[in-house]
């Protein structure tokens, strides 16, 4: 081989910055992704040491003295129609509320995606079965599915996350197996099979990152949807029990009273707002910070 | 016609004259110097050959003529462009539309497949062309005996107008961009890589049929190619692009039969695989072309030229005339010149 | 296996070997039909056509990413279309596909070094990661490529450079054949020549025997030992470049060559009449030639019963009637009516 290397050519060409060195330096460039970031940490805050900046008692102690109270240096954010504090109500809300969004999106993003990852992948009949089943779910509308789920279920906040996680399930599943497709027929994926890779690696080492985007973002988002969504089921009585300080349920609950005492549905509101912003921010933010194209 | 008439281009013929051109795009990162100094004309019925890689200039100088550069980011710093006498560049957006684009100056895109409507029949496509550029008020019957007139003069028969893209072939699609072309009888048309996407035996029929009509309509044509071939068989003129500027320029006799040529031209044609002789090594251009941002301050090819000398980089070498037709960009035939063409 | 049993084997050998689509519910494309010809260790077989003639589905077939439909391919004598996946996995090794597309056939998300390890750490070549490094950069510089470049991705990089990439990842398991789809088509002139170069390189200093598919004829004449010239599915004629080129016999071939602009003067504007008609689609063919609609010379044979591929000339094969009768040939229809169908 008279054009092969030299033997001592020692050049290391798989050194490299470390993977998450380089997306952290591309995820900080980019200021919106930044503040949500800020955004989801102060959620994540409220949530892990609730007990400590807020007092848990108060959460559900009935206090007929001080019932409609409007904010003050005693509490913060009023009281309810029950005399509850709202300001431990709220911070207390964010465990539960974060906890659905997160674990309903990340169950509904494992079983949707897998199912049009193998959809898209293998095609044929197993393709037409999973995507049949899942057209004849997404003709349920999805907060009545989780609704009838729920109900055959039981209520307990376990179920809610299934039951609005299969809800879910179908745009999720559509969703991987669309934007998968763009990428299973490219070169590079044959050329991958070319070399004898086997379907494991070629499906999580080379379709799914460049399949990622739209599912990263749509992950995001329905992880406040997932929110607003308990919160109604929580209205109509299946969701979280009261009295557990949900923030959807709180929203429902004051809702009666917006106009005479509107600081009951600021609160929750503003607290939902930040954490589905915060959500999609971030997701975008991932997004692009992991696409290298889009570097610099 | 405006006060833009200059005699002296109409006494030579020329429908085009295109002077001193220069282009940019501009963004807030970075500014790309995509033409510079680029002078040329086409005479009425004559076939011009505007050869170079991607990257070269060829479609930026074919967009700043039709003044479809885009929008934010392109504009002509320098220069002047006369069509049949009148500066392009100082009429009205209106008086370009309404006028002379797709009337006077048509121009053809590459790609065959995404250049015509898919919901919309042949026919309909022709006919939205004739109807919008219709100073002589022609009937609603005229222009539809215009639509099959068009269609059978680009060999497709006149039955077929009422069929949709997608039931022609890549060759029959392209045919039909030509037909829309050339519907409205333009002075000049700009064909940018007419055949590239097409098959050999098509891209064969295609040019033949260009060439046909180009003898029968006596249009001035500009076609833009990277394929000498396509050059050495339908063209009178031609010039070689090479990072925005014209590095050779002269009739198709002085690019392919003359001993003088820019050391660009040369490796072009060192990198095309000879059908007449056995399996050897190809001669190429090592190297790439200089980033169009920040161009050398000398020669633009004095990274990849073998003859590069000291001058090369610390002078630009000017257009250098060797004879009425033939101009090379390169200082080594600084003493054969008869005029320097000052840029 | 020693090289000695297989000297006079060819590398490659394929044995009527069909690829058909099914399209709907009951029509079939037959992308490739009955298509045979073998490789020898060290050589080129150019395969031209134009789009749609089957030529990149062959490629396919041939390195098994498409299941044949029928026919065998024989590497190193052994029929490999029975061979189970696990055992195909381990014969990739030595068969590899350069692509067309320098853009779409580079995974966007993977830097350069890490491309051309993929085909490596998938087949455990290596135990340690110093030692594929090392392989990683030693491949690199064979191609041309800078290791400075080694963190690059595929978008930072230009048409020529990335090709590179494809070539050393290719080139990364030491096969010993490799199907070229279209390598050069996409790039620039300059490049082109630069690749074809590497290639040729390539195939002098490592024995390499190249598959190379193309629509261009003179870059087809140029890096093959044989071609075959493909039409619809079907082999049309077959012989050494030289041959080929010097005295094409098929009238499909001598309508290619008519159609190639060569960049000089001689046959400047002179009538090219014999080019017409188009290609059209190998949706349940009826049997007979295929190129009889276009053809000049159409007898009425030609589309009643398939041409018989046979040699005419010492190694120059054709299938045409036509040629059959003007170098007086015996028809062999008469022995063959009933092959007709497919």
């Amino acid at each position: 081989m008279a054009l092969a290397a030299t033997k001592n050519n020692k050049s290391i060409a798989l050194k490299r910055k470390g993977k998450l060195k380089e997306f952290w330096r591309r995820y900080k460039k980019n200021r919106s992704a930044m503040v949500g970031l800020v955004l989801l940490l102060f959620i994540l805050f409220c949530a892990i040491f609730a007990n400590v900046i807020a007092d848990e008692d108060a959460v559900t102690r009935h206090n007929p003295e001080i019932r409609r109270q409007g904010p003050s240096a005693e509490h913060w954010f009023g009281t309810d129609i029950y005399g509850r504090d709202i300001y431990s109500r709220v911070i207390f809300g964010s465990r539960i509320s974060l906890m659905i969004g997160v674990f309903s999106a990340a169950l509904s993003l494992l079983l949707g995606g897998v199912l049009g990852a193998v959809a898209a992948y293998f095609g044929g009949w197993l393709d037409d079965i999973i995507m049949r089943i899942m057209d004849m779910l997404m003709s349920i509308p999805a907060t009545l599915l989780a609704l009838t789920l729920v109900a055959a279920l039981g209520s307990s906040t376990t179920n809610l996350v299934i039951a609005l996680a299969l809800s879910n399930l179908p745009s999720f599943a559509r969703l991987t197996r669309s934007s998968m497709l763009t990428v299973v027929d490219s070169d590079y994926v044959e050329a991958a099979k070319a070399y004898g890779a086997r379907n494991g690696h070629v499906i999580f080492k080379e379709v799914m990152p460049n399949a990622m985007g739209p599912i990263i973002v749509q992950t995001t988002q329905s992880v406040s949807n997932m929110i607003l969504t308990a919160s109604s089921l929580s209205f109509l009585g299946v969701g979280v029990q009261a009295p557990a300080p949900e923030w959807g349920a709180m929203l429902a609950e004051a809702r009666e009273f917006m106009r005479q005492f509107p600081y009951m549905i600021i609160s929750p509101g503003i607290f939902i707002i930040i954490t589905a912003l915060s959500f999609n921010l971030v997701g975008d933010g991932f997004r692009d910070a992991l696409d290298p194209r889009l570097k610099d | 016609m405006s006060e833009y008439n200059f005699n002296n281009s109409d006494k030579d013929g020329y429908v085009l004259e295109i002077k001193d051109l220069e282009v940019i795009y501009e963004t807030d990162l970075e500014t790309v110097h995509a033409v510079n100094n680029v002078s040329f004309s086409v005479r009425a019925g004559e076939t011009f050959g505007l050869v170079g890689e991607t990257g070269a200039g060829k479609t930026t100088t074919a967009l700043s003529i039709l003044r479809l550069l885009p929008d934010r980011t392109g504009k002509v710093t320098k220069g002047e462009i006369f069509f049949n006498g009148e500066n392009l560049l100082e009429l009205s957006d209106e008086v370009m539309r309404k006028e002379i684009n797709g009337e006077r100056v048509s121009m053809i895109f590459q790609d065959p497949m995404t250049s015509l409507n898919p919901i919309m029949n042949v026919g309909e496509q022709i006919y939205e062309a004739l109807k919008y550029h219709n100073p002589e008020k022609k009937t609603k019957e005229e222009l539809e005996k215009r639509v099959e007139e068009t269609l059978e003069l680009v060999g497709i028969p006149k039955k077929r107008k009422n069929e949709y893209p997608h039931q022609f072939s890549g060759g029959m699609k392209q045919r039909v961009i030509i037909a829309i072309a050339l519907a409205c009888k333009p002075e000049l048309l700009i064909a940018d890589e007419p055949t590239t996407a097409l098959d050999v035996t098509i891209q064969a029929q295609v040019l033949a049929m260009m060439s046909e009509l180009n003898e029968k309509l006596g249009t001035a044509t500009i076609l833009i190619t990277h394929d000498l071939g396509v050059v050495a068989n339908m063209c009178d003129d031609a010039a070689v692009m090479y990072a925005g500027e014209l590095v050779e320029l002269g009739t198709v006799e002085d690019i392919f039969e003359s001993e003088d040529h820019h050391p660009y031209t040369v490796g072009l044609f060192g990198s095309i695989p000879n059908l007449d002789e056995e399996r050897e090594r190809l001669q190429p251009i090592e190297g790439l072309m200089p980033d169009p941002t920040a161009l050398p301050f000398g020669c633009h090819f004095q990274d990849r030229c073998p003859y590069c000398f000291d001058r090369c980089i610390n002078e630009h070498p000017q257009l250098l005339k060797l004879s009425d037709t033939h101009s090379i960009r390169c200082h080594l035939f600084s003493d054969k010149a008869l005029e320097v063409n000052h840029d | 296996m020693t090289e000695a049993t297989h000297k006079d084997t060819p590398l490659v050998e394929v044995i009527d070997l069909s690829k058909y689509f099914s399209i709907g519910r009951k029509s079939e494309l037959h992308a490739v039909d009955k298509v045979s010809f073998a490789i020898d260790k060290g050589k080129t077989l150019g395969i031209v056509g134009e789009s749609g003639c089957g030529k990149s589905t062959l490629g396919r077939t041939i390195l098994r990413l498409l299941e044949p439909t029928s026919g065998q391919i024989l590497f190193e004598g052994e029929d490999i279309t029975k061979y189970s996946k696990t055992r195909m996995r381990q014969l990739r090794r030595t068969m590899q596909i350069i692509f067309q597309d320098p853009y779409a056939s580079l995974n966007p998300r993977k830097t350069v070094a890490d491309i051309i390890s993929q085909p490596l750490i998938v087949n455990n070549i290596f135990d340690s990661k110093d030692k594929l490094a090392e392989r990683v950069a030693e491949l690199m510089e064979i191609v041309g490529l800078a290791t400075r470049l080694s963190d690059a991705y595929p978008h930072e990089l230009d048409g020529g450079r990335r090709q590179r990439i494809g070539v050393a990842r290719a080139l990364a398991l030491r096969p010993k054949f490799i199907v070229c789809d279209e390598p050069v088509s996409a790039l620039d002139v300059s490049i082109q020549a630069q690749i074809l170069n590497l290639l040729m390189d390539l195939q002098d200093d490592m024995g390499l025997t190249y598959m190379f598919i193309t629509h261009d004829l003179s870059v087809v004449k140029h890096i093959s030992d044989e071609i075959c010239v493909m039409y619809l599915g079907q082999i049309v004629e077959k012989s050494s470049s030289r041959d080929l080129f010097k005295n094409p016999l098929h009238p499909y071939t001598q309508m290619l060559l008519s159609a190639i602009l060569a960049p000089n003067l001689s046959r400047r504007k002179t009538k090219k009449g014999i080019v017409h008609g188009e290609v059209t689609s190998p949706i349940d063919p009826t049997p007979g030639c295929r190129f009889a609609p276009r053809c000049d010379y159409r007898m009425e044979i030609c589309t009643k019963a398939d041409p018989e591929f046979r040699e005419v000339e010492p190694n120059h094969y054709v299938a045409c009637y036509k040629v059959e009768q003007d170098l007086g040939l015996d028809s062999y229809i008469s022995g063959n009516q009933n092959e007709t169908g497919i």
